[in-house]
């Protein structure tokens, strides 16, 4: 596993849960759909993956991770199958992709001390041979986030606000220098003043470490800022992918664009100034095919083919992706090399 | 599915309904009274939008709490007032008056779109026995009538008339919440109270609810206080912000002044976090330190601690909130702001 060929891919990952609790939802609830993507380290970049609650960003984290095991489909680390690994090539990738999650509240053990988190991970790989050496590491680490180790250390974590413990586990993730970061929802819980403190640091380590951070959000605001590519996914499918200013400021997919048209802006100069309805599903309602377009129901510009066909993925120009039929005709054989691109 | 509509902009002129005099709400705690709210001064006019800001922990749904007389132990009022001044009624202190009186100046004059209101909602009724119990506990009306008027106030809000029928579980989110909202608006009160009405919602859901609240206002002339972390929502919404740190207002303005022009230092950094789509991609500074403790404010200005500008005084001496003379924009009253960088003289602030 050379350092410059590293990389996490899903190929035609699908997620399917089963049982009772989606009777309404006809018996399953398709997660993640066929979903491809890759994220390498050379060169270090930001990779948001932006939608809204529901749509599956979340499962596709913990697919990443190992926690949650795919229905289908292939993710692999520097080309191997997560699930196929070595003890030591599983060493290696638990090492070298960390997570960061959402609530700061529910991660640690209220029961030890902070310092935990960071001996824990010194002693399972072996990052330091005294004690000595070990303190000095974490409290490097801390300082790298813009924490006062004093602050901090001995103390447990209902004594440390919100903001400082995101930051702890940035400072684990800067301890263990992974290659990836994927990161899920790690801003939603914070206030808007120690949330730009959280990215800046996200931003250092891209830039200073060479970490390639998977950033999941439901706030476009974010993702833009932190820029980068991003990922539009909605209700488990990726509609659209690109730079983050290709998807943001040219958004192809009509999703994207409805998504973008409802970010609040923060300046009362540049109120909305049209209204928009939004047709909302109900539960009982009969459960449609997801063979077609699962946005033609609310999208402008439905054409009689998106009921019949699921869009794929296509190019509208450079790297820019979409998966809607505008760019693409129904049965349209160019969909489908593109679609075999991605798979290589 | 977007229609053009003109969007009004009413200046906010109207009389004083309601009335904060230095409110104090503290709470018990093991390790000494926790000063969440503390020495509030704030009014609301007839037909605003009062938007309130501030970070989690600032004290302002203990603040939200109090306005409603729905603070409970170990909560406690420390003191103050809450003058309210509903219609067709002889002006109050909603901290003085009987729990008879209270009853029946709530819902009628005095309503309240509650946090997470997505479960505010009885899981085994339908949503018009609802509205029928709510009409018929505050209202004029008897339980018949209220099911009658129940379609009509759903239409008020965008919903249509066969949700009156359905079980808050066959509602979407942002459904349920626009339920609580024409249940909130049913009786045509004075003042609606809404803290955080559109966490936790998606984009589009969030956008609109933020017009079925503006359209209550330009439609039937309710005032509203807006309650939320969400400083794009104030800017979409409110006439006039309150920007709230550490349990007291450190600023209080029109929104444009507040956004494009603010005077505090906490306020400025709370504006520089704001990321914003399509703005330059320039580092945002945030604001660092921790927000301090309700127990344990620092002393002087409580801002101190984190300001990039703080001076000796502010570690001594508590600013208080006063018109800074000379940065007020057109046809608006001046800024209220708590800061020694404007050096006070004759009740007011002057820049130096």
């Amino acid at each position: 596993m050379s350092d410059n060929a590293k990389s996490i891919e899903l190929r035609e990952v699908s997620q399917v849960f089963r049982g009772a609790a989606f009777r309404q939802a006809g018996g399953e609830l398709v997660a993640v759909d066929n979903a491809s993507f890759s994220l390498t380290a050379d060169p270090p970049h930001i990779t948001s993956l932006v939608g809204e609650s529901g749509s599956g960003k979340s499962t596709i984290a913990r697919i990443i991770l190992g926690l949650q095991r795919p229905t289908s489909g292939v993710v692999t680390y520097c080309g191997k199958d997560i699930y196929h690994l070595s003890g030591t090539e599983f060493n290696q990738f638990r090492k070298d992709v960390q997570p960061v999650f959402q609530d700061p509240y529910g991660i640690f053990n209220p029961f030890y001390r902070v310092d935990r988190i960071f001996w824990t991970a010194i002693k399972k790989f072996g990052l330091a041979n005294s004690e000595p050496k070990g303190r000095a590491l974490i409290e490097q680490s801390l300082r790298a986030v813009d924490l006062r180790p004093e602050d901090v250390l001995g103390r447990y974590p209902h004594q440390l606000s919100g903001g400082q413990r995101q930051r702890v586990m940035l400072a684990r993730v800067h301890m263990l220098r992974p290659s990836f970061i994927i990161a899920d929802e790690p801003v939603s819980m914070l206030d808007a003043a120690v949330r730009v403190l959280f990215l800046n640091v996200l931003l250092e380590f891209k830039e200073k470490y060479g970490m390639t951070t998977l950033f999941i959000t439901h706030d476009l605001s974010t993702a833009y800022y932190v820029g980068g590519e991003a990922m539009v996914i909605s209700q488990g499918r990726i509609v659209e992918q690109g730079t983050v200013d290709d998807v943001m400021l040219r958004p192809a997919h009509p999703y994207t664009q409805l998504l973008l048209s409802s970010v609040p802006s923060p300046d009362p100069e540049d109120r909305w100034r049209d209204r928009m309805t939004v047709t909302e599903q109900t539960a009982g309602e009969e459960i449609p095919s997801r063979e077609r377009c699962l946005f033609a129901e609310r999208c402008p510009k439905v054409m009689e083919g998106c009921w019949r066909e699921r869009p794929r993925l296509v190019t509208v120009s450079d790297d820019h992706l979409a998966n809607c039929f505008l760019y693409q005709s129904v049965g349209d054989e160019a969909g489908r090399t593109s679609d075999a691109a991605i798979r290589h | 599915m977007i229609q053009s509509a003109p969007v009004i902009d009413p200046p906010a002129t109207g009389p004083v309904l309601l009335d904060i005099q230095d409110l104090r709400v503290y709470y018990r705690t093991i390790l000494g009274v926790s000063r969440a709210v503390d020495g509030v001064n704030l009014n609301v006019r007839r037909g605003e939008i009062l938007g309130i800001a501030g970070e989690s922990g600032c004290g302002k749904s203990t603040l939200t709490t109090a306005l409603l007389r729905l603070t409970r132990a170990p909560g406690y009022i420390d003191g103050g007032k809450i003058l309210f001044y509903p219609n067709g009624r002889a002006p109050m202190d909603l901290l003085q008056i009987g729990e008879t009186e209270l009853r029946a100046v709530r819902w009628r004059h005095l309503s309240y779109i509650p946090q997470g209101s997505m479960n505010s909602l009885n899981p085994v009724m339908r949503v018009v026995d609802q509205f029928a119990d709510v009409m018929a506990e505050h209202g004029t009306a008897n339980a018949s009538e209220a099911r009658t008027l129940a379609p009509e106030l759903l239409r008020q809000v965008g919903l249509g008339p066969h949700v009156a029928r359905m079980f808050p579980h066959e509602l979407s989110g942002g459904m349920k919440q626009r339920v609580i909202i024409a249940m909130a608006i049913a009786l045509e009160p004075d003042l609606v109270i809404a803290d955080e009405p559109t966490t936790a919602l998606d984009v589009n859901v969030q956008r609109v609810i933020i017009q079925t609240l503006a359209d209550l206002r330009d439609r039937m002339g309710m005032s509203l206080i807006v309650v939320t972390h969400d400083m794009a929502v104030h800017a979409e919404l409110a006439d006039r912000v309150a920007v709230m740190y550490a349990g007291d207002m450190v600023e209080i303005g029109g929104v444009r002044q507040i956004f494009k022009d603010p005077q505090h230092p906490y306020t400025q950094g709370l504006i520089r976090s704001i990321p914003h789509v399509g703005g330059e991609r320039a580092r945002l500074d945030g604001i660092g330190g921790n927000a301090p403790s309700p127990r344990n404010w620092p002393s002087g200005c409580r801002f101190h601690p984190r300001c990039p500008r703080a001076m000796s005084v502010c570690r001594e001496t508590v600013p208080r909130l006063l018109p800074l003379v000379g940065r007020e924009r057109a046809g608006e009253a001046p800024p209220l702001v708590g800061c020694h960088l404007y050096p006070e003289s004759d009740g007011a602030r002057r820049e130096q």
